[in-house]
């Protein structure tokens, strides 16, 4: 497996949302975007699975440039390259199993569509993906009756069904609460690891890259300004890529349940009332 | 705050007492603009009086009192003959029959087209963006034409029946609900067609599983209302020979006295149905607005 961006431009207007990016992927990596909003995150994973078009650029996938693709052969490569949406974008009235099948609508023609024929060993491979993600009993209800976790891990369930390559997954945990979201990561994780799929996520939350990505790219306004292991990833390279002053610091910000102050205090306050 | 508001001098600040002055010199004004905007109507109406009386055939002052001649003159040998009104009834069941399906039928193939149309023609969802206009003006064109326009061409092209008739009709509200299913496709939540999209799934495949079944709802219920409309347009269409009840109505006034008991009997038939149809139609479309069914 081999992923190159090369020199990737999108132009809104005047203004580059993403600036000549350039990285490469020689295998399967879990990568993480980090960056401020209005960075270019979200553009650039658009782009990747060519829900927007860029402006100029290659991105070549084992050769092939996937931004020269066009009708059928873009389908092809959008069903290879998985997005997963920080709002979940399932289709809120179908029941869950339904919208895991949508992962192989590429594969199937119209007309079987519209009459709602699926062969039965894709209805078991989707509950057998609900089940791995532990939704199962979930599969009959429509998606809008479900909680934003369960919603979100549906969505993964159908970038799974697509067996794609690439899974983006653009700010999956941004609308979550933080049980949820740690969930969410580690299915994205675990999916990495036991599939050796390559997982490519925008992050809003700095420990969230730290603890789950093998890489870590820092963006802003549109152009790559870090690239490295998450160790490198210091207060100060951080500040560099926020474009914040000394004043700045992580853990104000931080969803993680682990970067709260112990309990004691609130222990204490009871034990006294 | 303060200062910035209202400037550093403190003659700029509002006199709390002229408030009220501020808003009566309002209220005022907007007076003065309604009467001059009446004042300007009823110039317009008066002046144009003369020129639309002049325009009147027969003469419109002596025609006024005999207006009400032939509703009483029907209404009285309906009377006289009142006790074939049940028969009658039931004798026209058919007709009626017939110009049910006519509209049911050009309901259903109109609103298909206009899904269709709709789709196409709606921004952010069309297929050829470019085409929009196209598929706009198309749908103006088929609403443009009344149903009995097109039904006089057809009669005259391939005969008179219930066909020409489906046809006419299905064109025009092809048009009419393609307006409306457009307007509902536009708020259409495109959450959902994005994460399709983003599958690889083609446009037909977006559409029907990403709009289809958010706008369905909606849809049913401009196709019932539609289907009210039709069931008239069916009946009139009757008066050029495409059969059903409006057919046995033309017949039945042109005869003259002597039938003027069944005349009445269709129009009671007529609004029975209308009115059915109106209750049962607005129920449904009540229960699947709210989203109950």
């Amino acid at each position: 497996m081999l992923l190159q961006a090369d020199s990737v431009t999108r132009l809104f207007g005047a203004k580059a949302a993403v600036d000549r990016v350039t990285f490469t992927l020689d295998r399967p990596a879990f990568l993480g975007i980090i960056g401020r909003s209005g960075a270019g995150k979200s553009t650039l994973l658009r782009v990747m699975n060519r829900m927007t078009d860029a402006t100029s650029g290659r991105i070549l996938f084992d050769g092939t440039d996937v931004l020269a693709l066009t009708g059928p052969a873009r389908r092809a490569w959008q069903s290879q390259c998985a997005l997963i949406f920080q709002q979940f974008n399932l289709v809120p009235r179908l029941d869950v199993a339904s919208n895991v099948l949508h992962g192989i609508l590429n594969r199937r023609s119209t007309l079987a569509t519209m009459f709602n024929i699926w062969p039965e060993g894709d209805i078991l491979r989707a509950l057998s993906i609900l089940d791995r993600l532990g939704i199962a009993e979930q599969a009959p209800k429509r998606a809008e009756a479900l909680s934003g976790g369960q919603q979100q891990r549906v969505a993964i369930a159908r970038a799974l069904m697509q067996d794609p390559k690439v899974i983006l997954a653009d700010e999956p945990i941004a609308s979550l609460d933080p049980m949820n979201a740690q969930i969410v990561m580690d299915t994205l994780r675990r999916i990495h690891d036991e599939d050796g799929r390559t997982v490519i996520a925008n992050l809003h939350t700095l420990d969230t890259a730290r603890r789950y990505c093998d890489r870590v790219i820092g963006m802003r306004d549109g152009r790559v300004v870090f690239d490295g292991t998450p160790d490198q990833l210091t207060t100060g390279a951080a500040r560099d890529i926020y474009g914040a002053d000394a004043s700045f610091s992580e853990s104000a910000t931080s969803t993680s349940i682990n970067a709260l102050p112990p309990d004691t205090a609130y222990a204490e306050a009871m034990v006294r009332a | 705050m303060v200062d910035i508001a209202f400037g550093p001098e403190p003659g700029k600040r509002p006199d709390p007492a002229s408030a009220s002055e501020v808003y009566l010199d309002m209220v005022r004004r907007k007076r003065m603009y309604g009467g001059i905007l009446l004042v300007l109507f009823l110039a317009l109406l008066a002046s144009g009086w003369m020129l639309a009386d002049q325009r009147n055939a027969g003469g419109f002052w002596n025609g006024l009192p005999q207006t009400p001649d032939f509703p009483a003159e029907v209404l009285s040998e309906a009377w006289a003959n009142r006790a074939n009104l049940p028969g009658l009834l039931w004798s026209y069941i058919p007709s009626l029959i017939e110009t049910l399906n006519i509209a049911a039928v050009a309901t259903l193939i109109g609103a298909l087209m206009a899904a269709g149309l709709s789709l196409l023609a709606t921004r952010g969802l069309a297929r050829w963006p470019r085409l929009i206009p196209v598929f706009r003006r198309t749908m103006d064109a088929l609403r443009a034409v009344p149903e009995i326009v097109i039904a006089l061409v057809l009669i005259f092209v391939i005969g008179g029946g219930p066909v020409p008739a489906v046809i006419a009709i299905a064109l025009h509200t092809g048009g009419a609900l393609g307006k409306l299913f457009s307007e509902v496709a536009e708020n259409a939540d495109l959450k959902p067609v994005e994460g399709l999209s983003s599958v690889g799934a083609t446009w037909g495949q977006k559409m029907w599983l990403g709009v289809i079944p958010q706008v369905a709802p909606n849809w049913v219920s401009y196709a019932l209302l539609r289907l009210e409309i039709n069931v008239r347009a069916s009946a009139i269409l009757g008066f050029v020979g495409e059969g059903g009840i409006g057919h046995d109505l033309k017949l039945a006034m042109q005869w003259g006295q002597g039938r003027y008991d069944e005349v009445v009997a269709i129009f009671l038939l007529l609004f029975l149905a209308i009115v059915a149809i109106d209750r049962v139609s607005d129920s449904y479309r009540h229960r699947l607005v709210k989203g109950t069914l």
